[in-house]
C-alpha cells in the first residue's frame, strides 16, 4: 500500500512573510495584465478619436476607476516587497524579531503610497 | 508539477471521537492525525478529550498521556524530551515545532497535531525522512581539506572563526524548517531545502574547510539553491531559533561575489 502524503497547505498556518511572498507573485502577474490596458490606450490613441473615447469612458467609470486603484495598489505592494528583497540580498532584515514588524511596515508603506498617489493624481 | 491539493488516498477523513474522561473538571480537546498502513483506509483525524490536570506540561507529555491512558496504538517518534534530538518534530496548531519543548500553556483549549507537512506517512505521526537524509548526505557534511593535519595538534581556529559557526552547528536536523517551506513542498525532489542548505553553509563558513569553491560550484543550480524565494517560513518556525533563510542568502551572496 502506498504511503499517504501528509497535509501541507491545507493545515499550515502561514506567517505574514509567506502571505506577502504570494502577494508579490500575484501582484507581479496583475501588473503585467495592467500593461495590456496601457497598450490598448496607446493603440486607441494611434487610431481615431472614437476608440480613445471608448477607453476613456471605461477608465473614468466605476469599474475602470476600481481597476486603476487596484493596479496602483499592486504596483506599490510589488515595489515595497521588491525593496525588501533587495535588503535581504545584502543580508539585512533577517532577524526573527523583525520579520513581522517589517512586514507590517511594508504593508503600511504600500497602502500609504498607493492612497497618496491616488489622491495626488486626483 | 505543483499540486496544491492532497492526492485521493491522502485526504484526511473524520476519525473516532473518544469518550470524555470521567471526573474531569477541565477538558483539553486534542485532534490527532492517524494513519494505519494495515487498514487500507485513508488517514483520519481522531478527537481525544483529555483531562487537562492529568496531561502534563508539554505537547509530548500530552501525546504520552494519550498513548498510555487512552489509545496505545498511537505512534510518534521521540527520544531526548528536551529539544536536542529533533525526533518529535511535528505540526502543532499549524506550525512545525518540537512537541517536547512546546508548552501546552501556549496553546488553546483545542490542539491539532499533524505529522510534518508534505512527507510520506509511515504511521500516525511517523514520517519517512529518507529523502531528507539523502539530501543531507549529498552536500558532503564533513571537513574537507587537502592540507595535512598538523602532527601535534588539531586544526586550530581563532575565537572569531569559531564564532562564525554559531547558529549553524546548533541545527539538529529535525526538518521543521524544510517541511514548512512551500518551495520544498512543490520542488522537494530537487530543491535541497532550508535545513540542508544551512548545513551546506555551515561547511562553507568553516575556516578549516578547504573545499569552499567546490561546495559553491555544487550549489549553483536553479533548483538545489535558487528555489528559495525568501518566503521565511523556515526562520519563522525553527524551534531552535536558528536562521536558515539568512544562511541561504549568505550562500547566494558568496555566489554573486564570485562572479564580480
Amino acid at each position: 500500500m502506498p504511503r499517504p502524503l501528509s497535509p501541507h497547505l491545507q493545515i499550515y498556518r502561514l506567517p505574514l512573510t509567506a502571505l506577502l511572498s504570494i502577494t508579490h507573485r500575484i501582484t507581479g502577474v496583475a501588473l503585467v495584465m495592467g500593461w495590456l490596458v496601457t497598450v490598448a490606450v496607446v493603440v486607441a490613441v494611434a487610431g481615431d478619436g472614437t476608440a480613445y473615447e471608448a477607453i476613456q469612458d471605461f477608465l473614468t467609470g466605476t469599474l475602470g476607476q476600481a481597476f486603476l486603484l487596484l493596479w496602483l495598489l499592486a504596483l506599490f505592494l510589488h515595489l515595497c516587497h521588491g525593496v525588501r528583497h533587495l535588503l535581504w540580498d545584502v543580508l539585512l532584515g533577517f532577524d526573527r524579531e523583525r520579520l513581522n514588524r517589517d512586514s507590517v511596515i511594508e504593508l503600511a508603506a504600500a497602502l500609504g503610497l498607493a492612497l497618496s498617489t491616488w489622491l495626488w493624481l486626483g | 508539477m505543483v499540486q496544491f491539493t492532497l492526492p485521493p488516498g491522502s485526504k484526511v477523513e473524520p476519525g473516532k471521537t473518544w469518550p470524555r474522561p470521567e471526573g474531569a473538571e477541565e477538558i483539553l480537546t486534542v485532534r490527532v492525525y492517524r494513519f494505519d498502513p494495515e487498514s487500507g483506509a485513508n488517514p483520519r483525524l481522531d478527537i481525544f478529550p483529555v483531562d487537562r490536570r492529568r496531561c502534563g506540561k508539554m505537547v509530548l507529555d500530552l501525546l504520552f498521556h494519550i498513548k498510555n491512558e487512552i489509545d496505545s496504538s498511537l505512534a510518534f517518534r521521540r527520544s531526548c524530551r528536551e529539544g536536542v534530538c529533533g525526533s518529535c518534530a511535528m505540526n502543532i496548531d499549524g506550525r512545525n515545532t518540537l512537541a517536547c519543548i512546546k508548552p501546552l500553556a501556549e496553546l488553546g483549549d483545542t490542539v491539532t497535531i499533524h505529522p510534518l507537512p508534505h512527507l510520506p506517512v509511515i504511521r500516525d505521526l511517523v514520517v519517512d525522512m529518507t529523502h531528507f537524509y539523502a539530501q543531507y548526505a549529498a552536500i558532503q557534511p564533513w571537513l574537507k581539506a587537502v592540507t595535512p593535519e598538523p602532527a601535534d595538534r588539531e586544526r586550530l581556529q581563532s575565537p572569531e572563526e569559531r564564532e562564525r559557526l554559531d547558529g549553524l552547528y546548533d541545527c539538529i536536523l529535525c526538518a521543521c524548517c524544510s517541511t514548512a517551506c512551500p518551495s520544498y513542498w512543490w520542488n522537494g525532489d530537487r530543491y535541497l531545502g532550508p535545513a540542508v542548505l544551512l548545513q551546506a553553509y555551515r561547511w562553507i563558513a568553516d575556516s578549516r574547510d578547504e573545499a569552499t569553491g567546490e561546495r559553491l560550484d555544487d550549489l549553483e543550480d536553479p533548483f538545489k539553491l535558487y528555489r528559495c524565494h525568501t518566503i521565511m517560513n523556515c526562520t519563522d518556525t525553527c524551534p531552535k531559533g536558528l536562521n536558515p533563510a539568512r544562511a541561504i542568502a549568505a550562500i547566494k551572496r558568496l555566489l554573486a561575489e564570485r562572479t564580480l
